[in-house]
């Protein structure tokens, strides 16, 4: 102990205090502040970028799931309407067909009336031209049959005859 | 396999070399080792000593006369007056130096007035008695402290402008002393001080412990400076740490030195005990730093110690199979004196950031950390 008393060297001391200070006072303004920052934004950077990276990574994940059912979505909309498309078809299909038989139908029943109406016409005339023609024919024969006196008279009594037949 | 080996080489050297040295004593021997050892035990004290110039090496010549190699350094005295001259005039504390018609002479690394033969005279415990002028040179020592710090200046410095100039990632020499200097920040003074108060603290601690890293480093080199292992660098150390670790107190904190009970007592019976308790406290405000001063300056010094003694032994023994295993000694022991000097830098950085933790505690940190005890 006494030893360590003869040995302390105010030089030393008193040297040791003043550069001490300044270099701790140097230091703290030209070093340290500017190392701690720079260390400490850095730190905070790499923390922000992580938090960033982790919230990119949800967003990602957000947008996949958006996407898939977006797609199933899609897809869905698509069967529905391919379904749709089909319905129309078979439906049109079968409208189309009912009204092709409608039509068909009417048609064939206005051919039956013109058909006979036209076949009526034909009798009718005919039966017109046959009238005419018996006439015409009766005319002839009546008119040869009556040239002659006797034939008339034949005639008569054949009429005669056959009224009183009836 | 190859341990064994070594181990039976080592145990042949040592039978060998102790039976050598055994055989060979004669009287005339013995005297000399003696004397040696003597050289040797002054040698290592004189190096733990602080010097007035800065000496490499020296020899003897073939004539007989000492040369020392190195460079002198400004000596300044106050002795009525303000007096500076260069080291020079001391011929390595040979001579007498007249300034001013004063006459100084070096005595174990203390300057002296004296007369103009330069007589010292010791009382009977072997102390000089004579006047001493207030020395403020700048020795060895505070050479070595200068470097130090303009090495740190020019590392740190150029570290922070390494920061902005790469946008926050280091480059160049300071870059290896980032993660230490987080690890400060983080296990030191975070972990002992706390998230809020660190800040204030970081400059004292990470000046202080690259300044006393430093040092020892440099006092492992071949330059033989002992500046940590002397008293009064520890001692301005430790008084700095003292001076904040008070001013930076708390009410809590000196709460807790005059109150250290608190309400858990009613104050009758507080009194008795805090005859001794107070007292105790109050000592121990005293003990902390200085227990850091003398754990720096003895750590240091008992490394320099061993290392020249080790050295030493290689001119005591004076064969080539002590020199070996001096030398070897020597070697291993360099290698765990590069651990202490990281090491006592490390514990007397985390004791100080300890004090300064207890210092800047406040009541709702107190609760903190007894909520984590109980976690525990």
């Amino acid at each position: 102990m006494e030893k360590l008393i003869t040995e302390f060297s105010i030089g030393l001391f008193f040297w040791q205090a003043v550069v001490f200070i300044l270099l701790l006072l140097l230091l703290r303004k030209f070093a340290w502040k500017p190392i701690l920052n720079a260390v400490n934004e850095r730190e905070q950077g790499i923390r922000d970028a992580l938090d960033a990276a982790e919230k990119a990574k949800l967003e990602m994940a957000n947008l996949q799931a958006d996407n898939q059912k977006l797609l199933q979505e899609a897809r869905a909309e698509r069967e529905a309407m391919m379904k749709e498309a089909r319905e129309l078809k078979t439906k049109m299909i079968s409208e189309a067909k009912e009204e092709a038989q409608e039509v068909g139908s009417k048609m064939i029943a206005n051919a039956q009336v013109a058909i006979e109406s036209e076949k009526k016409a034909a009798v009718a005339e005919i039966k017109n031209q046959v009238a005419s023609l018996s006439l015409e024919i009766a005319e002839k024969v009546v008119k040869d049959e009556l040239s002659k006196n006797d034939k008339q008279l034949n005639l008569v009594k054949d009429m005669l005859n056959n009224a009183t037949l009836n | 396999m190859q341990r064994k080996i070594l181990v039976r080489l080592l145990l042949v050297l040592v039978i060998a070399f102790t039976s050598f040295s055994c055989a060979k004593e004669t009287p005339q021997d013995k005297q000399a080792k003696l004397d040696r050892k003597q050289d040797v035990k002054d040698y290592v004290t004189h190096h733990l000593l602080d010097s007035h110039d800065f000496g490499l090496y020296s020899y003897t010549d073939d004539a007989g006369e000492v040369h020392h190699v190195g460079f002198p350094l400004p000596i300044i005295l106050w002795d009525n007056g303000l007096k500076v001259f260069s080291s020079s005039k001391f011929h390595h504390g040979e001579t007498v130096a007249e300034v001013d018609g004063n006459y100084y002479k070096i005595d174990h690394a203390k300057i002296y007035k004296t007369d103009a033969a330069g007589t010292i005279n010791y009382d009977d415990k072997d102390h000089a008695t004579n006047d001493k002028p207030l020395d403020i040179s700048i020795t060895k020592g505070v050479f070595m402290m200068l470097l130090t710090s303009l090495l740190m200046i020019l590392l740190f410095m150029g570290l922070a402008k390494s920061y902005a100039k790469n946008g926050g990632i280091a480059k160049g020499a300071g870059r290896f002393f980032e993660p230490i200097v987080l690890y400060i920040r983080d296990d030191i003074a975070i972990a002992n001080i706390g998230e809020q108060k660190y800040k204030k603290y970081m400059p004292f601690l990470l000046t202080v412990f690259f300044f006393i890293w430093f040092l020892n480093m440099f006092g492992l080199t071949p330059l033989g400076v002992n500046v940590t292992g002397n008293i009064a660098i520890t001692t301005a150390l430790a008084i700095i740490v003292f001076l904040i670790t008070t001013f930076t107190g708390t009410k809590d904190y000196w709460k807790h030195v005059f109150d250290p009970l608190g309400d858990g007592m009613p104050w009758a019976g507080k009194i008795l005990i805090y005859i001794i308790l107070v007292p105790i406290e109050i000592l121990g405000l005293f003990i902390k730093p200085f227990a850091l001063l003398i754990r720096l300056y003895a750590n240091m010094t008992a490394g320099h110690v061993v290392l020249g003694s080790l050295l030493g032994l290689i001119y005591i023994f004076q064969n080539w199979i002590g020199g070996t295993l001096s030398f070897g000694l020597a070697f291993a022991i360099s290698l765990i004196e590069i651990l202490v000097a990281l090491l006592q830098a490390y514990i007397f950085t985390m004791l100080a950031a300890l004090y300064f933790g207890f210092a800047s505690e406040t009541h709702e940190h107190a609760e903190e950390h007894d909520g984590e005890v109980a976690h525990l």
